[in-house]
């Protein structure tokens, strides 16, 4: 097991080089000068721009700023902001616990209950109730975020007003974050209300945010078990007489959730890329908001550094889910 | 940190049970600054949660216009060769005091020293105090070769001399990179190097004073309590950032914001009669325009630039593009400024005479590029709508019309170029409400391959707007500005297109609220009422 451990860390050497190569490139093969758009209409003189550009190294050749890049980041420096002059370290640490709290949520809530409901699609396969869950989980999987998430706030916001517009808590409560982490911040804060705010803040975002991964966890889980329940040793269970709760909840199960689980940290990555629309929608400060603004202001460090840092989020999230999957299922390891 | 959390509890407590009235306002504000010190930068959203709030400049804008009036100057004098000005600053201005800075003196002459001398002197401690702080706009505006040199006098006196005589100069220090900074605090942020500070934990002498930044999210502010123009009649402001305009509409229905910024031009009639609203709208210091290469064939005949601008259908684009919050363009300059020149007859909408104007200069069979700008702008909500209903235009009068873009940055750098091929879309919004930062920066001769993107050098129009630079009463600059504006009409370098209405929803108990034509947004003197 230490081996195959290893061996899997090992491998993220190589990746994160790849992904720092791919992260450098990426914003600079976007057409477009962060120099001048520092300018926009109003423009600079050659001379400045010449300044400019030396000041931040885009007058080196590509080779040189990668190896300059990479060097820093061995040194743990991932840049300062061209537009907003902060670390972009910083920014991110800062603004990461929101995105963090949000995926949290939304990936629990498609957990919880993305799994029960594929079971029960595939235990009563064919039924009605299948067929509804297969085509809600369909809907939900091509649902276009950004319509989505709008959609909910003009009916749960606007008309039925039972939730807050956006935000992460009404701007009444004031209190320095400690975690960053508005559900445990709110309630250290003592204020009372807070923690109710910070939740009723939370509910629309998480929602949207977990359609996708409820669709596809739902999916997942529900072939798994179909494969799963057609298995000799199930129908040797069966027929032995177990209740069939036991039968699905307890031999089943268990093998059935394996690949569920591989789905489940796959779903890191398409919540990272949700999060990049459903923060826009709901003012949700976190890092998909952010990178999108970024991208626009071609700003280059916060690009390459942000993809930096959430590909690393995303491959130790996989190397955890692969460990896992691992302790789960022993013929993986060899 | 735990009496603080009690304090914050004790004061949303008060709040919440509304025993004392402490006024929060509220402001749905469009995206988050990159910083707070705002001669860094060049974007209005910075601005708002800058120099508005919490700074003064020497000399301001009389809110909701553009006449300069004192602000931490009494008055001025200038010299009658133009060259020196002399401020006599206000006494007993006080900086803000919060729980990281404060101040032990009152605002005088070295906080204006030190405010002017970090942009302009290089060698300045604060000069390169944050990686990359590029003076956009102290460099924008020519200040280097312009200032000769800032003198105290004594502490309530501070003279400026300039290399020549510049008219608009008044007007310059009223805009947002001449804020005044303490120089104390800069120097304690120094002792500690910590100077990055000045940037992110700000202090001025301005009506609002910094509590709290949450990058992404929410700017606190409360009222100084001891301005020297008297505590604002609210208690409390909080810019609440909220990127997408649908959404911010939503919390302005919902009561979770006071007032927001740039609505969906779509949602305006509804906003207009909803009950609890109140839409306010002024015309934009700004102009959208189409211009020509006027050095290259056939675009260098002024007969064939007339033509297609009679070509153009601009109440079509009104519709269109603007939905009706603009009107459309006469002249270079937005009517709402001094000097605008309504004298002017706009080219009539006349497909046939167009036609006939292009055979007579020998003009058949032409094609040609029209740029569309990538990014949706105040003077230009869809430049991309616009080219096509452009494009439709000119092929009635059988000129075939091919519509480029390229990425904003790209599209600001390439149209610059003297050489460059076809008619650009561009516009401008003002800076400082002084027609020479529409006139000179856009169309004199010093401009060409630069921001003059018709390429356009008139000897007639130039010695014009050179000469009402001189100048210094205002009534004199006006009647030169007037004859440029009728050179610019008969030469036609541009099509002018239109200028744009700005709307500003707001709730119905919001009282005091001013829109600056400039385009920025201030909360001085707004209440809200019980």
């Amino acid at each position: 097991m230490l081996r195959f451990f290893l061996s899997r860390l090992a491998l993220l050497i190589p990746t994160f080089i790849g992904v720092s190569i791919v992260a450098f490139s990426f914003i600079r093969l976007l057409p477009g000068d962060p120099i001048m758009l520092l300018a926009g209409e109003r423009g600079m003189t050659e001379e400045r721009y010449q300044q400019l550009r030396a000041l931040y190294g885009f007058d080196q050749p590509l080779v040189m700023q990668y190896f300059t890049y990479l060097t820093d980041l061995l040194q743990g420096d991932f840049g300062t902001s061209i537009v907003t002059k902060r670390p972009v370290l910083q920014e991110f640490l800062t603004l990461f616990p929101a995105t963090l709290e949000l995926s949290f949520c939304a990936i629990m809530l498609a957990i919880v209950i993305g799994v029960p409901v594929g079971i029960i699609a595939a235990v009563r396969r064919g039924s009605w109730l299948d067929q509804s869950v297969m085509g809600t989980a369909l809907v939900g999987y091509s649902m276009p975020i950004f319509w989505w998430g709008l959609l909910l706030i003009i009916l749960f916001s606007g008309i039925l007003q039972w939730t807050p517009v956006s935000g992460r808590i009404s701007l009444l409560y004031y209190f320095q974050p400690v975690t960053g982490f508005m559900l445990i911040d709110s309630l250290l804060s003592g204020q009372e209300g807070a923690f109710k705010s910070a939740v009723s803040h939370l509910v629309l975002p998480t929602v949207v945010l977990a359609t996708i991964p409820l669709a596809v966890i739902a999916r997942q889980t529900r072939s798994a078990m179909l494969e799963v329940l057609g298995e000799d040793y199930v129908r040797t269970a069966r027929s032995k007489g177990l209740p069939p709760l036991r039968v699905v909840g307890l031999h089943a199960l268990r093998n059935a959730l394996i690949p569920v689980v591989t789905t489940i940290g796959l779903q890191v990555g398409v919540l990272l890329a949700g999060a990049i629309l459903t923060e826009t929608i709901f003012s949700w400060p976190g890092i998909g908001k952010w990178m999108v603004d970024s991208v626009f202001k071609r700003d280059y460090a916060v690009v390459q550094g942000g993809l930096l840092l959430i590909a690393a989020i995303i491959m130790i999230v996989n190397l955890i889910v692969d460990v896992l999957y691992g302790l789960i299922n022993p013929r993986i390891r060899h | 940190m735990k009496s603080k959390m009690f304090a914050a509890a004790l004061l949303s407590a008060t709040i919440l049970s509304g025993a004392a009235s402490a006024k929060t306002l509220v402001y749905c504000s469009e995206g988050s600054p990159e910083g707070f010190d705002p001669a860094l930068y060049t974007a209005g959203t910075t601005f708002d949660a800058s120099s508005k709030p919490i700074y003064n400049r020497l000399v301001q804008f009389e809110p909701g216009t553009t006449n300069t009036v004192p602000g931490l100057a009494e008055s001025w004098e200038i010299s009658d060769d133009g060259l020196e000005i002399t401020f006599k600053l206000r006494e007993g201005v006080k900086f803000h005091t919060t729980d990281f800075f404060t101040p032990t003196r009152d605002f005088n002459a070295d906080d204006v020293l030190f405010s002017f001398e970090r942009q302009l002197n290089q060698d300045h401690a604060y000069h390169a105090y944050v990686e990359g702080a590029s003076w956009e706009y102290f460099n924008g505006m020519s200040m280097p070769d312009l200032i000769k040199s800032i003198e105290k006098v004594d502490d309530y006196t501070v003279k400026f001399v300039l290399n020549r005589p510049e008219a608009p100069f008044i007007a310059n220090l009223a805009m947002d990179f001449a804020s005044i900074f303490s120089q104390e605090y800069a120097d304690q942020l120094a002792e500690n190097a910590n100077q990055s500070d000045l940037n992110q934990k700000p202090i001025g002498t301005g009506p609002f004073q910094f509590v709290a930044y949450q990058p992404d999210a929410v700017i606190r502010y409360k009222a100084h309590p001891d301005y020297w123009a008297g505590k604002q009649p609210i208690d409390d402001l909080v810019f609440a950032i909220t990127t997408e305009a649908s959404v911010r509409q939503q919390k302005l229905l919902a009561g979770e914001c006071h007032i927001m910024p740039y609505p969906n031009p779509a949602d305006i009639e509804s906003l207009k009669a909803n009950d609890e609203i109140k839409v306010e709208e002024q015309e934009g210091l700004n102009v959208g325009y189409l211009a020509y290469n006027t050095q290259q064939a056939p675009f260098d005949q002024t007969e064939v630039r007339k033509a297609l601008n009679m070509a153009i259908n601009k109440e079509a684009i009104l519709d269109a593009v603007f939905q009706g919050a603009g009107q459309a363009a006469k002249n270079p300059i937005p009517p709402t400024m001094w000097s605008y020149n309504d004298e002017i007859e706009d080219d009539p909408y006349d497909p046939e005479a167009a036609r006939a104007m292009l055979e007579e200069a020998g003009v058949t069979d032409l094609s040609m590029k029209v740029w569309a700008m990538p990014v949706q702008r105040p003077y230009n909500p869809n430049a991309r709508r616009m080219a096509e209903l452009i494009q439709e235009d000119f092929s009635k009068v059988g000129v075939d019309v091919e519509i480029v873009s390229y990425e904003w940055g790209e599209y600001l750098e390439r149209s610059k170029a003297v050489d460059r091929d076809g008619a650009v879309l561009l516009g401008w919004t003002g800076d400082n409400g002084d027609p020479d930062n529409f006139l000179a920066v856009l169309l004199g001769c010093d401009a060409v391959g630069g921001a003059n993107r018709a390429q356009w050098c008139n000897e007639e129009f130039d010695a014009l707007i050179q000469e009402a630079k001189t100048l210094s009463t205002q009534e004199e600059r006006a009647e030169l500005y007037r004859e440029a504006q009728v050179v610019f009409k008969r030469e036609a370098p541009w099509a002018t297109i239109a200028h744009s209405v700005v709307h500003m929803p707001m709730r119905k108990e919001v009282t005091g609220y001013k829109m600056d034509p400039l385009g920025g947004h201030a909360f001085e003197g707004v209440d809200i009422a019980e």
